[in-house]
């Protein structure tokens, strides 16, 4: 059974200048086990989406579309207490920053400790127990000492380490990793990623990873979605999007990465920026800065298609998917 | 050719021990912590130098003693034959500070958002005393900002109508205002996302061509060093470990540390690679361990390794500070 579903999600900010949609029909799902990618630049609504399926969308933004459903249960509309025992029982939150996520002022082990208990009935010595064989999973040396320290004693990767321990602690079939190595360095976030996906494939829990950086996306995930302007342009298996990518977008930003093979004296530039949200194009959103737009860009806007192996919201591929 | 800039055994000790009244009744020592210990290097004119290296390696201390916001505890800088931090002290300070400019960053930090972009661009020229005649100022205003990619109508706006890539642009304008030769960017295109990112490397390298433009680059992303520099200089707690061409250290990387790095970037090709990243992490620079610093984390390490700091010596076109290397067992 898919273990998570987002279907035709949307979420808007009313503002003084009229409402901003910021996520616009999202639609995918996750399998048990798998792991998601959802990459895309700042401000297409990646991180968005994590937060409204961890029901943290800050308000006043909020869910005005569509359902997410999550082991054939809605949880967008559960009530706040309902939701909140959910959260960390059956999806687990890993944020980019772990000095924010952590309590400064309390021990590790005492937040690992909270954490078990208020979703597990487990006395202290097991909660005790449990805590310090997490910390040791997550690659902590001497975790019965470090168990009584306090965040700032930690370094950033070891933080992280404790931050994935505390989304691991109840045991969540469903982890959302939003930029979860991107305040590391390269040779730590190597170890974090092998970290997360080795600890996750042991315990069956699929991943949402969401990231700017599509080196961590190749490595890590089984499929990938990439996101423009709050909006999903494409979805496929991670080597299908990164080799051939159908939408133009994904193409133009797999260009423009650095390459560490080849010597190119010019990298591939997409013109222009990405739209902000009060001023999205008609159609396809990305057509003002498309070098393949067709006429129809302008005006009708594509949905998810299929594109050969990959899914794609492009026109390019309508006589394909027709004949498909 | 002799090189542009030359830094010679550059060294940066920042004094980090508690006030003296706690060092007098809590019996703490004075406490140093070496940014920046012994780098040397050369960049010849029109080329660029990357400096790579992971959060607290000293690449930016290195930028800051290239443009004079330090001064260096040991070691000189020799730009164009003279004595950069002789002359920073001097009366000609202004001259070669002109010559010498900085891009940084963070673009949101480094542009005051109460000032209008062509006041922004136009500071250093004011500043300077270059061109005093209003005329002439938007004219040259205009210039820079049209040779970074932006139209002359955006000088009259705020830094927060732009975006970051825009922002950076501005930057780039603001720097290249005083003609400068040579420009030290530190981490210019970290703050941006991959496509703006290649928007502002290919200004730049547009830049380098037709102004002749030297530059230094930082950046702890080594694909992007690869792509913009000629000479790579990989840094370790304030040490420099490797340093050789970029088609040498990219296809023959020889000290343990640079292939660690070049092995733990995530990379397109190879979807689902497994590997085994290097353990550890980098040791508290306050309390470096003895000998050379990387020996903790690296598998060749033996006696000597901890007790002998190598130096930066010439091993098969790389120059590489390490003793496994330099006796041939890696």
């Amino acid at each position: 059974m898919t273990l998570l579903q987002v279907n035709h999600l949307v979420v808007e900010f009313p503002s003084r200048h009229g409402t901003l949609r910021a996520l616009d029909d999202i639609s995918f799902d996750i399998e048990p086990g798998e792991i998601l990618g959802v990459v895309g630049e700042s401000g297409a609504g990646k991180s968005l989406t994590g937060a409204a399926i961890v029901g943290l969308l800050d308000p006043p933004g909020r869910i005005v579309g569509g359902q997410i459903v999550l082991e054939g249960q809605r949880i967008d509309t559960l009530p706040h207490e309902q939701m909140r025992h959910l959260r960390g029982r059956k999806i687990g939150a890993i944020f980019q920053d772990p000095l924010t996520s952590l309590n400064p002022l309390y021990t590790v082990g005492r937040q690992l400790i909270e954490t078990i208990q208020m979703h597990l009935p487990v006395s202290d010595r097991e909660a005790r127990a449990r805590a310090i064989a997490l910390l040791q999973d997550t690659g902590i040396s001497a975790a019965e000492q470090r168990l009584d320290n306090y965040p700032h004693q930690f370094s950033g990767g070891m933080r992280q380490r404790v931050v994935i321990a505390l989304a691991l602690a109840a045991e969540p079939k469903l982890i959302v990793a939003d930029e979860p190595t991107t305040a590391l360095d390269v040779s730590i976030q190597a170890q974090i990623i092998m970290l997360l996906k080795t600890i996750c494939k042991e315990r069956g829990a699929a991943v949402m990873l969401i990231t700017h950086d599509m080196g961590v996306i190749a490595e890590t995930c089984d499929r990938v979605a990439v996101m423009y302007a709050g909006r999903m342009v494409e979805m496929g298996p991670v080597h299908e999007v990164i080799h051939h990518p159908a939408h133009p977008y994904t193409a133009g930003l797999m260009a423009a990465i650095p390459d560490m093979t080849a010597d190119h004296e010019h990298l591939h530039q997409i013109d222009g920026a990405m739209p902000r949200l009060n001023a999205i194009p008609a159609g396809c959103a990305f057509n003002p800065r498309c070098p393949r737009a067709l006429a129809r860009c302008t005006s009708d806007r594509p949905d998810l298609m299929s594109a050969g192996v990959t899914r794609a919201a492009c026109w390019l591929h309508e006589s394909v998917a027709t004949v498909a | 050719m002799k090189a542009l800039v030359q830094a010679l055994d550059l060294a940066m000790t920042f004094d980090v021990s508690p006030p003296w009244l706690n060092r007098v009744v809590e019996g703490k020592p004075r406490q140093l912590l070496h940014a920046v210990d012994g780098v040397s290097f050369e960049i010849e004119k029109g080329k660029t130098l990357g400096l790579v290296g992971e959060s607290g390696c000293g690449k930016s201390t290195v930028a800051r003693l290239l443009v004079g916001l330090y001064e260096p505890t040991r070691g000189s800088l020799m730009f164009d034959n003279q004595d950069a931090h002789a002359v920073y002290k001097g009366p000609e300070s202004a001259r070669l500070r002109r010559r010498i400019q900085m891009i940084f960053q963070d673009p949101y930090a480094s542009l005051n958002p109460r000032w209008r972009v062509e006041d922004v661009v136009g500071e250093p020229l004011k500043e300077h005393g270059l061109i005093s005649d209003p005329l002439q100022m938007k004219e040259r205003v205009d210039d820079l900002l049209q040779s970074v990619g932006l139209s002359p109508l955006d000088g009259a706006k705020y830094p927060h109508q732009f975006s970051g890539g825009q922002r950076q642009r501005i930057s780039i304008a603001r720097a290249l205002a005083t003609d400068p030769e040579f420009l030290v960017c530190d981490e210019p295109t970290s703050a941006l996302d991959v496509s703006v990112q290649a928007q502002v490397l290919n200004i730049m390298k547009d830049l380098q061509r037709t102004l002749g433009l030297t530059y230094l680059f930082i950046s702890h992303n080594l694909a992007v060093v690869r792509h913009m520099s000629d000479q790579v200089g990989v840094m370790y707690l304030g040490c420099l470990v490797e340093l050789a061409d970029k088609q040498t250290l990219f296809a023959n990387p020889r000290h343990p540390y640079t292939r660690m790095l070049l092995d733990a970037i995530p990379k397109l090709h190879d979807t689902g690679r497994a590997r085994t990243p290097v353990q550890g992490e980098v040791p508290n620079p306050l309390n470096p361990p003895s000998g050379c610093t990387f020996n903790p984390r690296c598998s060749l390490a033996n006696d000597r390794c901890r007790s002998e700091r190598p130096i930066l010596l010439d091993v098969g076109g790389n120059r590489v500070a390490c003793h496994a290397v330099q006796e041939g067992r890696a």
